[in-house]
Order: structure tokens, then C-alpha cells, then sequence
């Protein structure tokens, strides 16, 4: 095991971002089992280029992310391949509590009285970090939510998983492009737990092996394949 | 779930053909309703709501599927916004599932799911850049298209976490009716994709009316 570059174990209940560089890996563990990584993709060289939920759900026929699939920025490219993944199944499309939310479910838990052990709302983490970089609510996109399975049942109905938590599941992105990371540690919005989830997850930078033409990602799909291509395009312009 | 509506055609007071390709742009008061009828039947309309007195308030797909926990549109669903607020109800609908997780379709994205040689075939979200260029009054731009709403589109998840498109549940004269319940910007593309079903392969025109 190589090692890591750099690594950090945020709390749960926590935001933070920082920039990956193209070829090198992320790896994040749920230490204890039932964290969830609310996590937003930006090209930090033309921000409007940003992660796109249902692109990269429908270029991959696939509702649950996993080992092999690649996510999709809008402009039909990839920020970053999961090259690993012990968890199997992660969401895309619920969101973020908001902090209403969060009040409502695990009570009011005010920074004047319990300092950094405050309960935060995902949408609030993600405003947070989101301003640091001249953005807004408006660039608030659809978010992955890493270890946080949701599956649906007869007729569209939504259900989250909690027997899919396990303590020191990991999963691994590596980036295809120089890319922007917002990400956060609160609650995932279905979990039914009833007391607030602080959850830690240790997060390690990692050089990545470069991708080569046998790479499991890059075949997962012909679509893939075909973003990576666009990515090619991207760099010969830069 | 199949509601009817009982307003009538001849009492609207807008109606507005909108074709294939084109893009459809108009503010819905609150407690007006607007119908969106597929008028040849298997037609996509990717659709975009704005709160029309700040359009940083939009549509939003996973505030709307997480609030009412499911993943399909129907009568009776509140589409709620990125601030959680309710912005329309689903008052009417004759299809019975529309679709809001695989979004509009875009030159760079067809590039990815086709081929790279379909780079320049028409597509929703370029539809959506010109609106907004040539509608600057809106104060939208590229930031505010997002994860649109398929009027009309049939794109199933099974239990085991794919995703598939459906040849369209829609046919010939079905609609979708919503109430506005706050002042709100309608941004439609009606969708000009030719390579799936959605469609038909064969995209044809959609009518808007208000009451």
C-alpha cells in the first residue's frame, strides 16, 4: 500500500474542499460504518463545467453508482472513474437535509451551545463551502451521497438501506481531470437514524496508476470510453 | 396515477403550439394552471421551473423525489424547489409517470451516449443556451439549466439499480397539468432527440395552454 500524499480524517457532521489533479486518486473510508460523503465535482478552470447526476446516470443505464462507473460533468467528460469500491451501491439523487430539516429531526443543536459538535445540514455545508469559490445556491447541483444506499421498490418508492452501512467500507475515485472537490460528512437525508449521525470518514490522496487500455473503467461502458475521449480533446486544447 | 382535468380547451387563456426543437419561454402566475399536451404521442418535453421573482429559486428533481419518496411524477406530486418550498402541484395528468432522474439531452452528452461523430445534431440544452441568451431580462444563464423534469418520458429503475428507456407510455392527445403555487418562469425544450426512443424517433410538436 503506497503512501498516501496527504490524508485527513474529517469528522462527521463536517464540509470541507480542495482541488485533486488529473491522475491522482481519492480514496475515503467510512471508519465506523453509517457515514455519509455529500460530494459536488467543479472544473476549477471553467466552473460552470460541473457534475451532472443525470448525465452520468443515463449515459451508464445505471440508478446505484459503483466500481467501474465514471462521473459525468456536463460537457459529456469525466471528472473522475471509481476504480474501487467495497460499499456497492451509492446515491445520486436525494440531496441534502435542510437545516429546517435537520432541526425537525435531531432538534435544534446551535453552535452558542454546543460549538463544533452543532448539528449541520448538508444544503448548509454546501452553501459553505460553495461561496469560497464565487459560487452560489444556483450552482448547487444534484450530489453524490458516497455510502449512503438508496434503491427503489414496486412503483418508484424510494428506500434507504441502512444494513448496507459496514465499518471501513472504502471507495476510491480517480480523476480524469484537474477537478474542484466540495464535499461534506452530514446526514444523509432518508437515514433513519434518530439521534444526528457524526459520522467520521478518513480521506486519503493517493497517486494514481495511469490508465491503461485494459482499464476496468474505461471499458465499463462503451460510453466511457467515448468521455474519455472528450477528456483527450479537452487537454490536447490546453 | 391517471387524473383527468376539467378544464376545457375552449376556455384557455393562452395556447401556444410549441414544435420540435424549439424552446418555450413564458411566466405562469400563481394559481393559473398550464397544460402540456403531447399532441402526436410519444413526445419528450424537458421542462425547467423558476421562481419568477428570484430565479435563483428553481425546480429541483432531488428535493421533489426525495420529499414525496418516490422517483416518478404523477397527479398529486408538489414539485418542490432547491429551497425545499412547494412550486407547482401536478393537478392533472393522462400519461401516469414522468420522468425527472435522466435529464435533457446535450450535444456533449449525445457525444458520450451515441457516438462522437453526433456532435452537432440538436439538442435540449442548446435549445435552453439560446433562451436564455436571447432572453437576458430573465437574469438566467448556464448555472440556472439543471436537472430538468421528462414530461411524458418513461425511464424506469429496476429493483437492482438500473436505469432504462422505455419506448414512451404516452400517446396522441395525453397531458400533464400544473397549478402554479408561486409566480413561475416555464422554460420548455421540446425535445429534438433522434436517437431514442423518447420520441419515437420521430419528434413532433406539443401544445401549452393556460387557464
Amino acid at each position: 500500500m503506497q503512501t498516501p500524499l496527504y490524508q485527513y480524517t474529517l469528522p462527521g457532521g463536517a464540509h470541507w474542499s480542495f482541488r485533486m489533479r488529473r491522475g491522482t486518486a481519492l480514496r475515503l473510508t467510512d471508519q465506523d460504518g453509517g457515514a455519509n460523503v455529500g460530494m459536488l465535482f467543479y472544473n476549477p478552470e471553467e466552473k460552470l463545467e460541473r457534475y451532472n447526476a443525470p448525465d452520468s446516470l443515463k449515459g451508464q443505464h445505471t440508478f446505484k453508482l459503483t466500481r467501474g462507473n465514471c462521473l459525468y460533468s456536463d460537457m459529456g467528460r469525466v471528472f473522475a472513474s471509481i476504480i474501487e469500491d467495497s460499499f456497492g451501491w451509492h446515491d445520486t439523487v436525494c440531496g441534502n437535509l435542510h437545516p429546517r430539516q435537520v432541526t425537525e429531526k435531531y432538534g435544534e443543536h446551535r453552535y452558542q451551545d454546543h460549538h463544533n459538535d452543532w448539528f449541520l445540514s448538508g444544503h448548509t455545508s454546501f452553501l459553505t463551502e460553495l461561496a469560497k469559490y464565487g459560487l452560489t445556491e444556483r450552482d448547487l447541483a444534484a450530489n453524490l451521497n458516497l455510502f449512503s444506499k438508496v434503491a427503489t421498490g414496486d412503483d418508484g418508492v424510494l428506500f434507504f438501506d441502512p444494513s448496507a452501512a459496514k465499518a471501513g467500507a472504502h471507495i476510491t475515485l480517480r480523476f480524469e481531470m484537474d477537478t474542484l472537490v466540495v464535499l461534506h460528512t452530514c446526514p444523509h437525508p432518508l437515514n433513519p437514524a434518530d439521534q444526528y449521525p457524526k459520522k467520521p470518514v478518513h480521506v486519503e490522496m493517493l497517486q494514481a496508476d495511469p490508465v491503461a487500455a485494459d482499464d476496468y473503467c474505461l471499458n465499463f461502458r462503451p460510453e466511457n470510453g467515448r468521455a474519455f475521449e472528450n477528456n483527450r480533446l479537452y487537454y490536447l486544447g490546453r | 396515477m391517471i387524473k383527468e382535468s376539467t378544464l376545457k380547451p375552449e376556455d384557455a387563456t393562452f395556447r401556444e403550439t410549441v414544435p420540435a426543437g424549439d424552446y418555450f419561454l413564458k411566466v405562469l402566475k400563481e394559481g393559473e394552471t398550464c397544460r402540456i399536451l403531447d399532441l402526436e404521442g410519444n413526445q419528450a418535453a424537458d421542462t425547467l421551473f423558476f421562481n419568477a421573482d428570484d430565479s435563483a429559486e428553481r425546480y429541483s428533481a432531488v428535493d421533489t423525489i426525495r420529499e414525496q419518496g418516490n422517483v416518478y411524477l404523477t397527479a398529486d406530486t408538489v414539485l418542490r424547489s432547491n429551497r425545499n418550498n412547494p412550486m407547482l402541484a401536478i393537478t392533472a395528468d393522462t400519461c401516469g409517470r414522468h420522468d425527472t432522474l435522466g435529464g435533457a439531452c446535450a450535444t456533449e452528452s449525445n457525444t458520450v451516449r451515441y457516438d462522437l461523430e453526433k456532435r452537432c445534431m440538436h439538442a435540449c440544452r442548446d435549445s435552453w443556451m439560446l433562451a436564455v441568451n436571447e432572453h437576458e431580462e430573465f437574469g438566467l444563464g448556464k448555472r440556472d439549466i439543471t436537472h430538468n423534469i421528462n414530461f411524458f418520458m418513461n425511464v424506469p429503475v429496476t429493483a437492482e439499480g438500473g436505469l432504462t428507456f422505455e419506448d414512451g407510455i404516452s400517446a396522441p392527445g395525453k397531458y400533464v397539468e400544473l397549478k402554479a403555487l408561486m409566480n413561475i418562469t416555464v422554460l420548455i425544450s421540446n425535445c429534438p432527440q433522434l436517437n431514442n426512443p423518447c420520441n419515437g424517433y420521430d419528434p413532433t410538436p406539443i401544445e401549452v395552454l393556460i387557464w
